[in-house]
Protein backbone atom coordinates (compact mmCIF):
# COMPACT_ATOMS: atom_id res chain seq x y z
CA UNK A 1 0.00 0.00 0.00
CA UNK A 2 1.53 3.16 -1.64
CA UNK A 3 -0.73 5.27 -2.09
CA UNK A 4 -0.31 8.98 -1.70
CA UNK A 5 -1.60 10.95 1.16
CA UNK A 6 -4.78 12.64 -0.73
CA UNK A 7 -6.12 8.74 -2.20
CA UNK A 8 -8.41 8.36 1.12
CA UNK A 9 -10.04 11.82 0.31
CA UNK A 10 -10.57 10.94 -3.78
CA UNK A 11 -13.27 8.30 -2.55
CA UNK A 12 -15.85 10.44 -1.51
CA UNK A 13 -18.04 11.66 -4.05
CA UNK A 14 -17.46 15.47 -3.93
CA UNK A 15 -15.36 17.89 -5.66
CA UNK A 16 -11.91 18.34 -4.20
CA UNK A 17 -12.66 22.00 -3.80
CA UNK A 18 -15.23 21.38 -1.55
CA UNK A 19 -13.95 19.19 1.10
CA UNK A 20 -16.09 17.13 3.60
CA UNK A 21 -17.48 19.02 6.70
CA UNK A 22 -16.56 16.13 8.88
CA UNK A 23 -14.00 13.17 8.55
CA UNK A 24 -14.48 10.01 6.50
CA UNK A 25 -15.69 7.90 9.35
CA UNK A 26 -18.88 10.13 10.94
CA UNK A 27 -20.76 10.50 7.67
CA UNK A 28 -23.39 8.45 7.10
CA UNK A 29 -23.10 5.23 4.25
CA UNK A 30 -25.95 6.96 1.49
CA UNK A 31 -28.49 3.85 0.80
CA UNK A 32 -28.71 2.24 -2.74
CA UNK A 33 -31.69 3.48 -4.36
CA UNK A 34 -33.67 1.29 -6.20
CA UNK A 35 -36.25 2.64 -8.70
CA UNK A 36 -37.33 -1.14 -10.27
CA UNK A 37 -38.02 -1.97 -7.38
CA UNK A 38 -40.51 0.97 -6.87
CA UNK A 39 -41.96 1.20 -9.91
CA UNK A 40 -43.03 -1.99 -9.43
CA UNK A 41 -44.39 -1.77 -5.31
CA UNK A 42 -46.66 0.84 -7.24
CA UNK A 43 -48.06 -1.43 -10.15
CA UNK A 44 -48.91 -4.06 -7.23
CA UNK A 45 -50.55 -1.23 -5.14
CA UNK A 46 -52.75 -0.15 -7.98
CA UNK A 47 -53.92 -3.70 -8.67
CA UNK A 48 -54.36 -4.50 -5.09
CA UNK A 49 -56.33 -1.31 -4.97
CA UNK A 50 -58.64 -2.29 -7.72
CA UNK A 51 -58.98 -5.43 -6.90
CA UNK A 52 -60.26 -4.56 -2.99
CA UNK A 53 -62.21 -1.47 -4.72
CA UNK A 54 -64.25 -4.10 -6.85
CA UNK A 55 -64.93 -6.25 -3.78
CA UNK A 56 -66.49 -3.41 -2.35
CA UNK A 57 -68.49 -2.00 -4.81
CA UNK A 58 -69.58 -4.70 -7.34
CA UNK A 59 -72.88 -5.13 -6.74
CA UNK A 60 -72.90 -8.87 -8.01
CA UNK A 61 -71.07 -9.86 -4.41
CA UNK A 62 -74.63 -8.48 -2.80
CA UNK A 63 -72.90 -7.39 1.02
CA UNK A 64 -76.20 -6.56 2.19
CA UNK A 65 -77.24 -10.35 1.85
CA UNK A 66 -73.64 -11.71 3.05
CA UNK A 67 -74.82 -9.88 6.21
CA UNK A 68 -78.23 -11.45 6.50
CA UNK A 69 -76.60 -14.39 6.06
CA UNK A 70 -73.19 -14.56 7.87
CA UNK A 71 -74.88 -15.48 11.45
CA UNK A 72 -78.15 -17.23 10.16
CA UNK A 73 -78.42 -20.22 12.36
CA UNK A 74 -78.43 -22.65 9.16
CA UNK A 75 -74.84 -21.84 8.51
CA UNK A 76 -74.08 -22.12 12.53
CA UNK A 77 -75.46 -24.84 13.03
CA UNK A 78 -73.33 -26.09 9.41
CA UNK A 79 -70.38 -24.36 10.78
CA UNK A 80 -70.75 -26.47 13.93
CA UNK A 81 -70.76 -29.60 12.24
CA UNK A 82 -67.82 -29.08 10.45
CA UNK A 83 -66.24 -28.26 13.39
CA UNK A 84 -67.59 -31.68 15.05
CA UNK A 85 -66.27 -33.43 12.03
CA UNK A 86 -62.81 -32.02 11.60
CA UNK A 87 -62.07 -32.16 15.35
CA UNK A 88 -62.82 -35.58 15.77
CA UNK A 89 -61.03 -36.54 12.58
CA UNK A 90 -57.96 -34.63 13.13
CA UNK A 91 -57.07 -36.45 16.37
CA UNK A 92 -58.38 -39.54 15.66
CA UNK A 93 -56.67 -39.41 12.15
CA UNK A 94 -53.06 -38.20 14.14
CA UNK A 95 -53.96 -41.04 16.61
CA UNK A 96 -54.06 -43.57 13.62
CA UNK A 97 -50.56 -42.00 12.21
CA UNK A 98 -48.86 -42.64 14.99
CA UNK A 99 -49.76 -46.33 15.30
CA UNK A 100 -49.03 -46.57 11.71
CA UNK A 101 -46.10 -44.57 11.79
CA UNK A 102 -44.74 -46.91 15.11
CA UNK A 103 -45.93 -50.08 12.38
CA UNK A 104 -43.73 -49.01 9.86
CA UNK A 105 -41.04 -48.63 12.07
CA UNK A 106 -40.76 -51.45 13.83
CA UNK A 107 -39.07 -54.59 13.40
CA UNK A 108 -41.85 -56.89 12.65
CA UNK A 109 -42.09 -57.18 8.22
CA UNK A 110 -45.56 -58.20 8.87
CA UNK A 111 -46.06 -55.12 10.23
CA UNK A 112 -44.24 -53.04 8.29
CA UNK A 113 -46.33 -54.50 5.11
CA UNK A 114 -49.75 -54.07 6.66
CA UNK A 115 -48.96 -49.93 7.49
CA UNK A 116 -47.46 -49.60 4.09
CA UNK A 117 -50.27 -51.25 2.28
CA UNK A 118 -52.68 -49.18 4.51
CA UNK A 119 -50.96 -46.20 3.16
CA UNK A 120 -50.73 -46.73 -0.39
CA UNK A 121 -54.30 -48.23 -0.15
CA UNK A 122 -55.69 -44.68 1.37
CA UNK A 123 -53.54 -42.23 -0.34
CA UNK A 124 -54.35 -43.59 -3.53
CA UNK A 125 -58.17 -43.92 -3.25
CA UNK A 126 -60.03 -40.37 -3.61
CA UNK A 127 -61.44 -39.30 -0.41
CA UNK A 128 -65.29 -38.67 -2.28
CA UNK A 129 -64.86 -42.73 -3.09
CA UNK A 130 -64.22 -43.62 0.40
CA UNK A 131 -67.17 -41.69 1.91
CA UNK A 132 -69.34 -43.18 -0.71
CA UNK A 133 -68.12 -46.68 -0.10
CA UNK A 134 -68.94 -45.87 4.10
CA UNK A 135 -72.02 -45.09 3.28
CA UNK A 136 -72.95 -47.77 1.41
CA UNK A 137 -71.07 -50.35 4.04
CA UNK A 138 -74.62 -51.42 5.38
CA UNK A 139 -75.10 -52.81 2.01
CA UNK A 140 -72.00 -55.08 2.23
CA UNK A 141 -71.93 -55.84 6.06
CA UNK A 142 -75.40 -56.31 7.53
CA UNK A 143 -73.91 -56.37 11.31
CA UNK A 144 -71.04 -56.16 12.73
CA UNK A 145 -69.66 -57.90 15.79
CA UNK A 146 -67.26 -58.65 18.76
CA UNK A 147 -66.05 -61.92 18.86
CA UNK A 148 -63.14 -64.32 18.82
CA UNK A 149 -61.94 -63.98 14.75
CA UNK A 150 -63.19 -66.61 12.47
CA UNK A 151 -65.06 -68.21 15.64
CA UNK A 152 -68.17 -67.77 17.43
CA UNK A 153 -68.90 -63.81 18.40
CA UNK A 154 -70.10 -62.29 21.87
CA UNK A 155 -71.71 -59.00 20.94
CA UNK A 156 -73.00 -57.66 17.43
CA UNK A 157 -74.18 -54.90 16.05
CA UNK A 158 -76.98 -53.89 13.21
CA UNK A 159 -74.64 -52.07 10.88
CA UNK A 160 -77.58 -49.52 9.89
CA UNK A 161 -77.83 -48.57 13.47
CA UNK A 162 -74.41 -48.09 14.15
CA UNK A 163 -73.48 -45.70 11.50
CA UNK A 164 -74.99 -42.42 11.39
CA UNK A 165 -74.31 -40.21 8.66
CA UNK A 166 -71.76 -38.35 11.41
CA UNK A 167 -69.96 -41.67 12.35
CA UNK A 168 -69.50 -42.25 8.91
CA UNK A 169 -68.19 -38.64 8.12
CA UNK A 170 -65.67 -39.42 10.90
CA UNK A 171 -64.81 -42.76 10.25
CA UNK A 172 -64.29 -41.77 5.93
CA UNK A 173 -62.18 -38.41 6.92
CA UNK A 174 -60.21 -40.44 10.13
CA UNK A 175 -58.80 -43.67 7.64
CA UNK A 176 -57.86 -41.03 4.78
CA UNK A 177 -56.14 -38.85 7.46
CA UNK A 178 -54.78 -41.57 9.39
CA UNK A 179 -52.77 -42.54 5.57
CA UNK A 180 -51.19 -38.78 5.05
CA UNK A 181 -50.65 -38.28 9.56
CA UNK A 182 -48.74 -41.68 9.52
CA UNK A 183 -46.11 -40.41 7.21
CA UNK A 184 -45.90 -37.01 8.64
CA UNK A 185 -45.07 -38.78 12.08
CA UNK A 186 -42.72 -41.19 10.33
CA UNK A 187 -41.28 -38.02 9.14
CA UNK A 188 -40.80 -36.75 12.24
CA UNK A 189 -39.39 -39.48 14.65
CA UNK A 190 -36.91 -39.95 11.30
CA UNK A 191 -35.66 -36.52 12.10
CA UNK A 192 -34.73 -37.23 15.68
CA UNK A 193 -30.96 -37.50 15.95
CA UNK A 194 -29.45 -41.58 16.20
CA UNK A 195 -27.70 -40.43 19.10
CA UNK A 196 -31.23 -39.39 20.99
CA UNK A 197 -31.92 -43.05 21.08
CA UNK A 198 -28.78 -44.47 21.85
CA UNK A 199 -28.52 -41.89 24.78
CA UNK A 200 -32.02 -43.10 26.05
CA UNK A 201 -31.16 -46.30 25.43
CA UNK A 202 -27.62 -46.31 27.14
CA UNK A 203 -29.33 -44.56 30.14
CA UNK A 204 -31.71 -47.29 30.44
CA UNK A 205 -34.59 -45.27 30.47
CA UNK A 206 -38.00 -47.53 29.83
CA UNK A 207 -39.30 -48.21 26.28
CA UNK A 208 -42.35 -46.09 26.58
CA UNK A 209 -40.21 -43.31 28.25
CA UNK A 210 -38.28 -43.25 25.65
CA UNK A 211 -40.94 -42.85 23.05
CA UNK A 212 -43.12 -40.71 24.68
CA UNK A 213 -40.18 -38.50 26.78
CA UNK A 214 -37.79 -38.38 24.71
CA UNK A 215 -38.08 -39.20 20.87
CA UNK A 216 -41.40 -37.60 20.19
CA UNK A 217 -40.99 -34.38 22.33
CA UNK A 218 -38.51 -33.48 19.75
CA UNK A 219 -40.42 -35.25 16.86
CA UNK A 220 -43.15 -32.82 17.38
CA UNK A 221 -41.14 -30.21 16.43
CA UNK A 222 -41.19 -31.13 12.73
CA UNK A 223 -44.18 -32.86 12.59
CA UNK A 224 -46.07 -29.85 13.55
CA UNK A 225 -45.87 -27.32 10.52
CA UNK A 226 -46.44 -30.15 8.69
CA UNK A 227 -49.78 -31.73 9.98
CA UNK A 228 -50.88 -28.47 10.31
CA UNK A 229 -51.05 -28.94 6.60
CA UNK A 230 -52.46 -31.41 6.39
CA UNK A 231 -55.32 -30.41 9.42
CA UNK A 232 -56.34 -27.24 7.21
CA UNK A 233 -56.35 -29.65 4.03
CA UNK A 234 -58.65 -31.68 6.17
CA UNK A 235 -60.79 -28.70 7.47
CA UNK A 236 -61.82 -28.07 3.63
CA UNK A 237 -61.93 -31.70 2.73
CA UNK A 238 -64.51 -31.69 5.10
CA UNK A 239 -67.30 -30.29 2.45
CA UNK A 240 -67.14 -33.25 0.91
CA UNK A 241 -69.47 -35.26 3.81
CA UNK A 242 -71.91 -33.13 1.79
CA UNK A 243 -72.13 -36.15 -0.20
CA UNK A 244 -73.04 -38.41 2.65
CA UNK A 245 -76.20 -36.54 3.57
CA UNK A 246 -74.45 -34.43 6.48
CA UNK A 247 -75.56 -30.34 6.52
CA UNK A 248 -71.52 -29.02 7.49
CA UNK A 249 -71.16 -25.20 6.70
CA UNK A 250 -70.58 -26.08 2.99
CA UNK A 251 -74.09 -28.47 2.81
CA UNK A 252 -76.06 -25.66 4.21
CA UNK A 253 -74.98 -22.86 2.09
CA UNK A 254 -75.75 -25.57 -1.03
CA UNK A 255 -79.06 -26.12 0.38
CA UNK A 256 -79.55 -22.88 1.08
CA UNK A 257 -78.55 -21.64 -2.09
CA UNK A 258 -80.73 -24.10 -4.29
CA UNK A 259 -83.95 -22.45 -1.70
CA UNK A 260 -82.69 -18.79 -2.42
CA UNK A 261 -80.91 -19.21 -5.98
CA UNK A 262 -80.43 -15.00 -5.69
CA UNK A 263 -78.45 -15.91 -3.04
CA UNK A 264 -75.93 -17.45 -4.01
CA UNK A 265 -72.85 -15.66 -4.55
CA UNK A 266 -73.13 -14.21 -0.98
CA UNK A 267 -73.51 -17.65 0.49
CA UNK A 268 -70.66 -19.03 -1.46
CA UNK A 269 -68.84 -15.67 0.24
CA UNK A 270 -70.26 -16.99 3.71
CA UNK A 271 -68.49 -19.95 3.41
CA UNK A 272 -65.56 -18.62 2.00
CA UNK A 273 -64.93 -15.83 4.74
CA UNK A 274 -65.89 -18.73 8.08
CA UNK A 275 -63.57 -21.33 6.12
CA UNK A 276 -60.42 -18.10 5.64
CA UNK A 277 -61.20 -17.78 9.99
CA UNK A 278 -60.94 -21.39 10.58
CA UNK A 279 -57.68 -21.54 8.84
CA UNK A 280 -56.40 -18.46 10.30
CA UNK A 281 -57.30 -19.60 13.56
CA UNK A 282 -54.85 -22.61 13.13
CA UNK A 283 -52.99 -20.56 11.79
CA UNK A 284 -52.04 -18.95 15.19
CA UNK A 285 -52.19 -21.70 17.57
CA UNK A 286 -49.58 -23.25 15.09
CA UNK A 287 -47.44 -20.32 16.02
CA UNK A 288 -47.68 -20.62 19.60
CA UNK A 289 -47.73 -24.84 19.12
CA UNK A 290 -44.55 -24.26 17.70
CA UNK A 291 -42.87 -21.82 19.66
CA UNK A 292 -43.44 -24.09 22.48
CA UNK A 293 -41.40 -27.15 20.57
CA UNK A 294 -38.71 -24.83 20.15
CA UNK A 295 -38.03 -24.62 23.87
CA UNK A 296 -34.03 -26.07 23.49
CA UNK A 297 -33.98 -26.76 19.61
CA UNK A 298 -32.92 -22.72 19.41
CA UNK A 299 -30.90 -20.89 21.76
CA UNK A 300 -33.70 -17.78 22.34
CA UNK A 301 -37.55 -18.50 20.97
CA UNK A 302 -38.60 -16.85 18.41
CA UNK A 303 -40.54 -13.56 19.70
CA UNK A 304 -44.03 -13.27 19.55
CA UNK A 305 -45.87 -10.58 17.28
CA UNK A 306 -46.20 -8.57 20.35
CA UNK A 307 -42.32 -8.64 21.15
CA UNK A 308 -42.26 -7.81 17.48
CA UNK A 309 -43.68 -4.80 17.75
CA UNK A 310 -41.89 -3.83 20.57
CA UNK A 311 -38.68 -4.48 19.21
CA UNK A 312 -39.71 -2.53 16.04
CA UNK A 313 -40.77 0.40 18.27
CA UNK A 314 -37.81 0.28 20.00
CA UNK A 315 -35.51 0.29 16.93
CA UNK A 316 -37.68 3.27 15.00
CA UNK A 317 -36.78 5.13 18.20
CA UNK A 318 -33.12 4.61 17.99
CA UNK A 319 -33.10 5.46 14.59
CA UNK A 320 -35.22 8.65 14.92
CA UNK A 321 -32.98 9.20 17.69
CA UNK A 322 -29.78 8.91 15.63
CA UNK A 323 -31.09 10.49 12.51
CA UNK A 324 -31.64 14.23 14.83
CA UNK A 325 -27.90 13.44 15.99
CA UNK A 326 -26.19 13.50 12.83
CA UNK B 1 -5.21 -63.84 30.30
CA UNK B 2 -3.67 -60.82 30.89
CA UNK B 3 -0.48 -61.61 32.87
CA UNK B 4 0.16 -57.64 32.76
CA UNK B 5 -2.72 -56.26 34.54
CA UNK B 6 -1.96 -54.37 37.69
CA UNK B 7 -2.83 -56.84 40.75
CA UNK B 8 -5.55 -54.52 42.74
CA UNK B 9 -7.71 -57.06 44.06
CA UNK B 10 -7.52 -60.37 42.70
CA UNK B 11 -10.04 -61.97 44.82
CA UNK B 12 -13.50 -59.85 43.79
CA UNK B 13 -14.83 -60.31 40.38
CA UNK B 14 -13.83 -58.40 37.54
CA UNK B 15 -15.27 -55.02 36.84
CA UNK B 16 -15.64 -55.62 33.16
CA UNK B 17 -14.66 -59.19 31.52
CA UNK B 18 -14.39 -59.27 27.56
CA UNK B 19 -14.46 -62.57 26.52
CA UNK B 20 -13.05 -63.59 23.02
CA UNK B 21 -15.47 -61.03 21.46
CA UNK B 22 -16.06 -61.34 17.50
CA UNK B 23 -18.16 -58.67 15.51
CA UNK B 24 -18.47 -58.12 11.91
CA UNK B 25 -19.92 -55.31 10.10
CA UNK B 26 -21.18 -57.02 7.11
CA UNK B 27 -18.20 -58.71 5.71
CA UNK B 28 -15.75 -56.03 7.77
CA UNK B 29 -14.58 -57.53 10.49
CA UNK B 30 -14.09 -55.13 13.38
CA UNK B 31 -13.57 -56.95 16.67
CA UNK B 32 -11.18 -60.31 16.25
CA UNK B 33 -10.98 -61.81 19.10
CA UNK B 34 -10.79 -59.16 22.47
CA UNK B 35 -9.75 -60.45 25.83
CA UNK B 36 -9.82 -58.44 28.37
CA UNK B 37 -9.97 -57.97 32.06
CA UNK B 38 -10.71 -54.67 34.12
CA UNK B 39 -10.32 -54.69 37.66
CA UNK B 40 -12.87 -52.73 40.01
CA UNK B 41 -11.50 -49.46 40.78
CA UNK B 42 -9.05 -49.77 37.78
CA UNK B 43 -8.79 -46.72 35.22
CA UNK B 44 -8.05 -48.40 31.71
CA UNK B 45 -8.02 -45.77 28.47
CA UNK B 46 -8.08 -47.56 25.10
CA UNK B 47 -5.70 -46.39 22.43
CA UNK B 48 -5.72 -47.35 18.39
CA UNK B 49 -5.70 -45.66 15.76
CA UNK B 50 -9.37 -44.31 14.16
CA UNK B 51 -11.19 -47.18 12.54
CA UNK B 52 -9.72 -49.82 15.10
CA UNK B 53 -12.39 -51.04 16.63
CA UNK B 54 -12.13 -49.00 20.39
CA UNK B 55 -15.31 -47.54 20.10
CA UNK B 56 -17.04 -50.56 19.26
CA UNK B 57 -15.42 -52.31 21.94
CA UNK B 58 -16.92 -50.03 23.94
CA UNK B 59 -20.73 -50.21 23.17
CA UNK B 60 -20.59 -54.06 23.18
CA UNK B 61 -19.67 -53.60 26.73
CA UNK B 62 -22.91 -51.80 28.00
CA UNK B 63 -24.77 -54.08 24.74
CA UNK B 64 -25.72 -51.03 22.16
CA UNK B 65 -24.15 -53.51 20.16
CA UNK B 66 -24.63 -57.17 20.15
CA UNK B 67 -21.02 -59.35 19.41
CA UNK B 68 -21.53 -62.35 17.01
CA UNK B 69 -19.27 -64.66 19.27
CA UNK B 70 -17.82 -63.81 22.67
CA UNK B 71 -19.73 -62.59 25.50
CA UNK B 72 -19.37 -59.92 28.04
CA UNK B 73 -19.75 -59.91 31.92
CA UNK B 74 -19.85 -56.64 34.53
CA UNK B 75 -18.93 -57.55 38.38
CA UNK B 76 -19.78 -60.66 37.22
CA UNK B 77 -23.09 -60.44 35.38
CA UNK B 78 -23.57 -61.62 32.01
CA UNK B 79 -24.48 -58.44 29.48
CA UNK B 80 -27.33 -58.66 27.20
CA UNK B 81 -27.39 -62.60 27.79
CA UNK B 82 -27.88 -65.30 29.86
CA UNK B 83 -26.68 -68.70 29.83
CA UNK B 84 -28.95 -71.23 29.62
CA UNK B 85 -27.57 -75.40 29.56
CA UNK B 86 -24.51 -74.87 27.29
CA UNK B 87 -25.76 -71.78 25.33
CA UNK B 88 -26.49 -68.03 25.46
CA UNK B 89 -30.12 -66.71 25.11
CA UNK B 90 -30.61 -63.35 24.42
CA UNK B 91 -32.14 -61.29 27.16
CA UNK B 92 -35.24 -59.31 27.13
CA UNK B 93 -35.47 -55.66 25.95
CA UNK B 94 -36.15 -54.85 29.62
CA UNK B 95 -33.76 -56.56 30.64
CA UNK B 96 -31.04 -55.17 29.27
CA UNK B 97 -32.36 -51.68 29.80
CA UNK B 98 -31.83 -52.52 33.43
CA UNK B 99 -28.16 -53.80 33.13
CA UNK B 100 -27.49 -50.78 30.90
CA UNK B 101 -28.50 -48.52 34.24
CA UNK B 102 -25.83 -49.90 35.96
CA UNK B 103 -23.10 -48.77 33.53
CA UNK B 104 -23.08 -45.13 32.96
CA UNK B 105 -21.60 -44.12 29.09
CA UNK B 106 -20.68 -40.79 27.79
CA UNK B 107 -20.66 -40.56 24.55
CA UNK B 108 -17.90 -38.01 22.32
CA UNK B 109 -21.49 -35.88 21.13
CA UNK B 110 -22.47 -35.60 24.39
CA UNK B 111 -26.60 -36.36 23.15
CA UNK B 112 -27.95 -34.52 26.49
CA UNK B 113 -31.44 -33.81 25.58
CA UNK B 114 -31.95 -30.71 23.90
CA UNK B 115 -35.94 -30.39 24.61
CA UNK B 116 -35.47 -30.87 28.28
CA UNK B 117 -33.46 -28.42 30.98
CA UNK B 118 -30.19 -29.42 31.89
CA UNK B 119 -31.66 -30.21 35.64
CA UNK B 120 -33.93 -32.44 33.85
CA UNK B 121 -31.55 -34.11 31.66
CA UNK B 122 -29.64 -35.58 34.75
CA UNK B 123 -32.37 -36.09 36.86
CA UNK B 124 -34.85 -38.16 34.19
CA UNK B 125 -32.94 -41.67 34.57
CA UNK B 126 -33.26 -42.12 38.30
CA UNK B 127 -37.26 -40.96 38.06
CA UNK B 128 -37.25 -43.11 34.54
CA UNK B 129 -36.23 -45.86 35.89
CA UNK B 130 -38.21 -46.16 39.14
CA UNK B 131 -34.72 -45.96 41.89
CA UNK B 132 -35.77 -42.30 43.20
CA UNK B 133 -39.47 -40.00 43.66
CA UNK B 134 -38.64 -36.59 41.96
CA UNK B 135 -38.04 -34.39 44.39
CA UNK B 136 -34.76 -36.85 45.73
CA UNK B 137 -33.51 -36.69 41.75
CA UNK B 138 -33.74 -33.36 41.35
CA UNK B 139 -31.82 -32.94 44.78
CA UNK B 140 -29.20 -35.53 43.56
CA UNK B 141 -28.74 -33.94 40.59
CA UNK B 142 -28.52 -30.17 41.76
CA UNK B 143 -25.53 -32.16 43.42
CA UNK B 144 -23.63 -33.46 40.71
CA UNK B 145 -24.11 -30.47 38.75
CA UNK B 146 -22.12 -28.61 41.13
CA UNK B 147 -19.74 -31.86 42.03
CA UNK B 148 -18.96 -31.01 37.79
CA UNK B 149 -19.17 -26.83 38.49
CA UNK B 150 -22.45 -26.05 36.68
CA UNK B 151 -24.88 -25.38 39.85
CA UNK B 152 -25.49 -22.16 38.19
CA UNK B 153 -26.79 -24.01 34.77
CA UNK B 154 -29.46 -25.75 35.78
CA UNK B 155 -32.26 -24.05 34.19
CA UNK B 156 -30.55 -23.72 31.13
CA UNK B 157 -31.18 -25.80 27.37
CA UNK B 158 -28.01 -27.56 26.95
CA UNK B 159 -27.57 -25.84 23.68
CA UNK B 160 -27.12 -22.71 25.23
CA UNK B 161 -24.45 -24.02 27.04
CA UNK B 162 -20.84 -24.53 25.48
CA UNK B 163 -18.96 -27.72 24.72
CA UNK B 164 -17.60 -28.62 27.49
CA UNK B 165 -20.39 -27.44 29.57
CA UNK B 166 -22.09 -29.98 27.77
CA UNK B 167 -19.99 -32.74 28.27
CA UNK B 168 -19.49 -32.02 32.17
CA UNK B 169 -23.20 -31.99 31.99
CA UNK B 170 -23.49 -35.51 30.29
CA UNK B 171 -21.13 -36.96 32.98
CA UNK B 172 -23.34 -35.36 35.84
CA UNK B 173 -26.20 -37.40 33.89
CA UNK B 174 -24.07 -40.29 33.86
CA UNK B 175 -23.54 -40.41 37.30
CA UNK B 176 -27.44 -39.73 38.71
CA UNK B 177 -27.39 -43.53 38.20
CA UNK B 178 -24.53 -43.87 40.48
CA UNK B 179 -22.82 -46.86 38.22
CA UNK B 180 -20.13 -48.90 39.45
CA UNK B 181 -18.37 -48.40 36.07
CA UNK B 182 -18.52 -45.50 33.43
CA UNK B 183 -17.55 -45.94 29.44
CA UNK B 184 -16.07 -42.93 28.22
CA UNK B 185 -16.53 -42.70 24.30
CA UNK B 186 -13.71 -40.13 23.27
CA UNK B 187 -15.67 -37.62 25.79
CA UNK B 188 -13.05 -34.81 24.47
CA UNK B 189 -12.70 -35.39 20.65
CA UNK B 190 -15.82 -33.00 19.98
CA UNK B 191 -14.37 -30.24 21.62
CA UNK B 192 -12.34 -26.74 21.75
CA UNK B 193 -8.87 -27.08 22.65
CA UNK B 194 -9.21 -24.97 25.33
CA UNK B 195 -11.89 -26.68 26.50
CA UNK B 196 -10.87 -30.07 26.77
CA UNK B 197 -9.06 -29.11 30.06
CA UNK B 198 -12.13 -28.59 32.40
CA UNK B 199 -14.00 -32.22 31.07
CA UNK B 200 -10.83 -34.03 31.74
CA UNK B 201 -10.94 -32.66 35.30
CA UNK B 202 -13.68 -34.12 36.07
CA UNK B 203 -12.90 -37.75 35.09
CA UNK B 204 -9.64 -37.41 37.42
CA UNK B 205 -11.71 -36.31 39.62
CA UNK B 206 -14.09 -39.60 39.21
CA UNK B 207 -10.72 -41.80 38.72
CA UNK B 208 -9.30 -41.08 42.24
CA UNK B 209 -13.04 -41.78 43.50
CA UNK B 210 -12.59 -45.24 43.34
CA UNK B 211 -15.12 -45.59 40.05
CA UNK B 212 -13.82 -47.83 37.38
CA UNK B 213 -13.39 -46.00 34.30
CA UNK B 214 -12.79 -47.39 30.69
CA UNK B 215 -12.22 -44.03 28.45
CA UNK B 216 -11.57 -44.25 24.83
CA UNK B 217 -9.55 -40.99 23.94
CA UNK B 218 -6.59 -39.69 21.91
CA UNK B 219 -5.18 -37.61 24.84
CA UNK B 220 -1.99 -39.07 25.30
CA UNK B 221 -1.06 -36.90 28.41
CA UNK B 222 -4.13 -37.51 30.17
CA UNK B 223 -3.73 -41.66 29.80
CA UNK B 224 -0.19 -41.23 31.24
CA UNK B 225 -1.70 -38.89 34.07
CA UNK B 226 -4.69 -41.12 34.88
CA UNK B 227 -4.78 -44.91 33.19
CA UNK B 228 -3.73 -47.60 35.81
CA UNK B 229 -3.32 -49.26 32.49
CA UNK B 230 -3.34 -48.48 28.53
CA UNK B 231 -4.70 -51.05 25.81
CA UNK B 232 -3.63 -50.87 22.25
CA UNK B 233 -6.05 -51.62 20.00
CA UNK B 234 -5.08 -52.18 15.94
CA UNK B 235 -7.71 -54.26 13.32
CA UNK B 236 -9.85 -55.24 16.28
CA UNK B 237 -7.44 -57.03 18.14
CA UNK B 238 -4.91 -55.73 21.61
CA UNK B 239 -1.93 -55.38 20.10
CA UNK B 240 -0.55 -54.84 23.83
CA UNK B 241 -1.39 -53.36 27.18
CA UNK B 242 0.42 -52.65 30.49
CA UNK B 243 0.83 -49.45 32.60
CA UNK B 244 1.20 -46.25 30.48
CA UNK B 245 5.01 -46.21 31.33
CA UNK B 246 5.59 -49.60 30.13
CA UNK B 247 3.28 -48.75 26.84
CA UNK B 248 3.64 -45.09 26.29
CA UNK B 249 7.67 -44.91 26.74
CA UNK B 250 8.92 -48.54 25.86
CA UNK B 251 6.27 -49.89 23.56
CA UNK B 252 7.35 -53.54 22.22
CA UNK B 253 5.45 -53.87 19.68
CA UNK B 254 6.28 -52.01 15.83
CA UNK B 255 2.47 -51.00 15.29
CA UNK B 256 2.18 -49.10 19.15
CA UNK B 257 5.97 -47.13 18.09
CA UNK B 258 4.46 -46.30 15.10
CA UNK B 259 0.68 -44.78 16.72
CA UNK B 260 2.83 -43.50 19.18
CA UNK B 261 4.97 -41.48 17.20
CA UNK B 262 2.18 -40.15 14.82
CA UNK B 263 -0.06 -38.86 17.72
CA UNK B 264 2.96 -37.52 20.35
Amino acid sequence: MSEPPGAVVSLVDAPAAEPPSRPLTAQRVLPLRRPGRWAVTAVVVVLVAQIVHGLATNPFYQWDRFRYWFLRPTILDGLGITLEVAALSAVLGLLGGIVLALGRLSGSPVLRAVSWTYTWLFRSVPLIVVLIFLYNFSALYKTVSLGIPFGPSFISFDESKLATDMAVAVVGLSLNEAAYAAEVVRGGILSVDQGQHEAASALGLPGGYQFTRIVFPQALRSITPNYVNQLIGLIKSTSLVFYVSLLDLFGSVQSMGSTYPGDIVPLLLVATVWYLILTSVVSVVQFYVERYFARGATRTLPPTPLQKARAALADLRTRLRREAAV
Amino acid sequence: MTATAPALDKTAPAAVEVHDVHKWYGAHRVLDGIDLTVRPGEVTVILGPSGSGKSTLLRVINHLEKPEIGYVSVNGELIGVKRQGERLKELSERAILAQRSHIGFVFQNFNLFPHLTVLDNVAAAPVATGRLAKPEALRLARDLLDRVGLADKADAYPRQLSGGQQQRVAIARALALRPGIILFDEPTSALDPELVGEVLSVIKDLATSGTTLVIVTHEIGFAREVADRVVFIDAGRIVEQGPPHEVLDRPRHERTRDFLSKVL
